[in-house]
């Protein structure tokens, strides 16, 4: 008998107005695992993220995470309770300067002035970059840097689970392959990971297991090798 | 001639810390929400009418009744922002703006009927003893206004730069999704810029009430110059608006002094109408650095 799931969503459903984007959504993800969602654009990827987050309004349905009942949480209680964000497109405080943007990411533990700087050492050993440019405004780095700063502000939340929401959009295919080695790494370190991503090539590679989103709903759900050899998954989205 | 224009210089400083503070509260508000606050200059004038109310009225001495006067006017800045600016979050600009000059005149009313149109003045800080400097002269009320000033703006500059909270200000402002996920509370966050505002606000019309009088509509004249300051400065630039500030404060007492003092409230708003033709983004705005 396997223990109970860290994440677990039953039936979520969400709306923008009258639009409906998801579409009673069900999935787990146990405590160590990487998993990845994949879909099309507008599969309601993005969606389903920012409903677990709170900042989108679930509209039906449930999320439990370490037991607990977040669905109508408000995002800074569910960031506290352990869940971090990586946003799409990045979304860093491009005034600000980089190591501020890192340090607001610890903001929850704001008072733990010798944890922050542990933490932000760590950070800054899994990406040097950061180190030499941290006085710089996080608007003037690269996209590469930018959705490092991303994934190291989230880090400095120290979350039981990371959403990353396509870590690889926009990234030169070199920056890509990168990112994902950084974001095995983390899970490997302990890490547990929901991955969305459109790149389900990249995605389900890294992936323990995957699920198939469809105008928001699940349609497939398997281990991500299993997904990468599926017929049907390899024409709608690896291409071949 | 020389002592003249030193008297001039003298007295546009003083008003020009006033405007600046009012300016910094306009640029702080539009920064943390995005909402220009036509009540900002009605934070000024309960700031100076409620000190008077307190100490005249129920006999505290007048620090005491300052600090109370502060107190309630934060209290009101947090009350606008959570019951008049939060339910319209995602309403535009103008709609804003509406809402803003609706909460103002509506401050203006309840001044109206608590204390009527009387003028009001309030006893200098530390005696009426002008100081000379030179041929000018100078109160010591305006070393209040200057001194006082500077402490703020000292205080506010620190708060945005050198405290995780301030920051936190500043990340809603650039990126309220993203301040979320990170754990800032954002509601929060709102109401601290509001409440600073006000404070800003209170503390300028209190220190500047025993020279200028006060009274239920001073703030009207005081908010319009504020709102040029902070366009002079570079909207949502908080240092930018603080220059604008003295620079408006200045401008209009030299002008009063060499042309004409009927000319001297034309003169600020033919100078906000220049910026606006030809430097929108005001003296001190710079385009933001930004990579997507």
């Amino acid at each position: 008998m396997p223990s109970e799931p860290l994440l677990k969503i039953a039936g979520l459903t969400s709306h923008y107005g009258p639009i409906q984007a998801l579409h009673g959504i069900s999935l787990e993800v146990n405590a160590g695992e990487l998993v990845a969602i994949v879909g099309a654009n507008g599969a309601g990827k993005t969606t389903l993220l920012l409903t677990l987050s709170g900042v989108q309004r679930a509209s039906g349905g449930s999320v439990h995470f370490g037991g607990n009942d977040i669905t109508r949480s408000a995002t800074h209680k569910i960031v506290q309770s352990g869940i971090c964000h990586v946003p799409e497109g990045r979304q860093v405080f491009a005034p600000l300067g980089v190591e501020d943007n890192l340090k607001l990411g610890g903001y929850c533990f704001r008072s733990d002035r010798v944890g922050l700087e542990q933490e932000l050492e760590k950070i800054y050993q899994l990406f040097p970059i950061l180190k030499e440019r941290r006085k710089q405004p996080a608007g003037t780095l690269s996209g590469g840097q930018q959705q490092m700063l991303a994934i190291g502000r989230a880090l400095l939340g120290r979350p039981r689970l990371l959403l990353l929401d396509e870590p690889s959009m926009g990234l030169a295919p070199l920056l890509v392959e990168e990112i994902f080695r950084v974001v095995r790494e983390l899970n490997d370190s302990g890490v547990t990971i929901l991955l969305v991503e459109q790149n389900a090539n990249a995605a389900l590679g890294i992936a323990d297991r995957g699920y198939v989103l469809e105008t928001g709903k699940v349609i497939l759900t398997a281990n991500a090798d299993e997904l990468l050899a599926n017929e049907a998954v390899r024409k709608a989205y690896l291409g071949h | 001639m020389f002592d003249q224009i030193l008297q001039f210089v003298l007295t546009g400083v003083t008003v020009g810390a006033t405007y600046a503070l009012v300016a910094l509260g306009f640029a702080i508000i539009y920064n943390a929400s995005d909402v220009v606050n036509f009540s900002q200059g009605e934070f000024v004038m309960l700031g100076a009418m409620g000190s008077i109310a307190f100490s005249a009225g129920n006999g505290l001495p007048l620090w005491l009744a300052a600090i109370c006067a502060v107190l309630l006017v934060i209290c009101v800045g947090m009350a606008l922002q959570r019951f008049a600016i939060a339910p319209a979050r995602g309403a535009s600009v103008v709609t804003t703006i509406i809402i803003t000059i609706g909460a103002s005149i509506f401050l203006r009313g309840v001044a109206l009927l608590l204390w009527g149109k009387d003028i009001f003045g309030m006893p200098h800080f530390s005696g009426e003893e002008p100081i000379k400097i030179g041929e000018a002269t100078l109160l010591p009320q305006n070393l209040w206004v200057m001194g006082g000033a500077s402490v703020l703006v000292l205080g506010v500059h620190y708060f945005f730069n050198h405290t995780t909270n301030g920051k936190a200000v500043l990340a809603c402002s650039c990126n309220r999704t993203a301040a979320q996920l990170v754990g800032i509370n954002v509601s929060r966050m709102m109401l601290i810029a509001y409440g600073l505002s006000a404070l800003l606000g209170s503390l300028a019309g209190i220190l500047v009430a025993p020279i200028t009088f006060t009274s239920y509509d001073a703030g009207v004249m005081l908010g319009l110059k504020g709102f040029s300051a902070a366009i002079l400065g570079g909207f949502g630039n908080p240092m930018g608006a603080v220059a604008g500030g003295l620079l408006l404060g200045l401008i209009e007492s030299l002008a009063a002094g060499l042309i004409s003092s009927g000319y001297k409230d034309a003169i600020g708003f033919v100078i906000l109408l220049l910026v606006l033709f030809f430097k929108p983004s005001g003296l001190f705005g710079k385009a933001s650095a930004e990579r997507v």
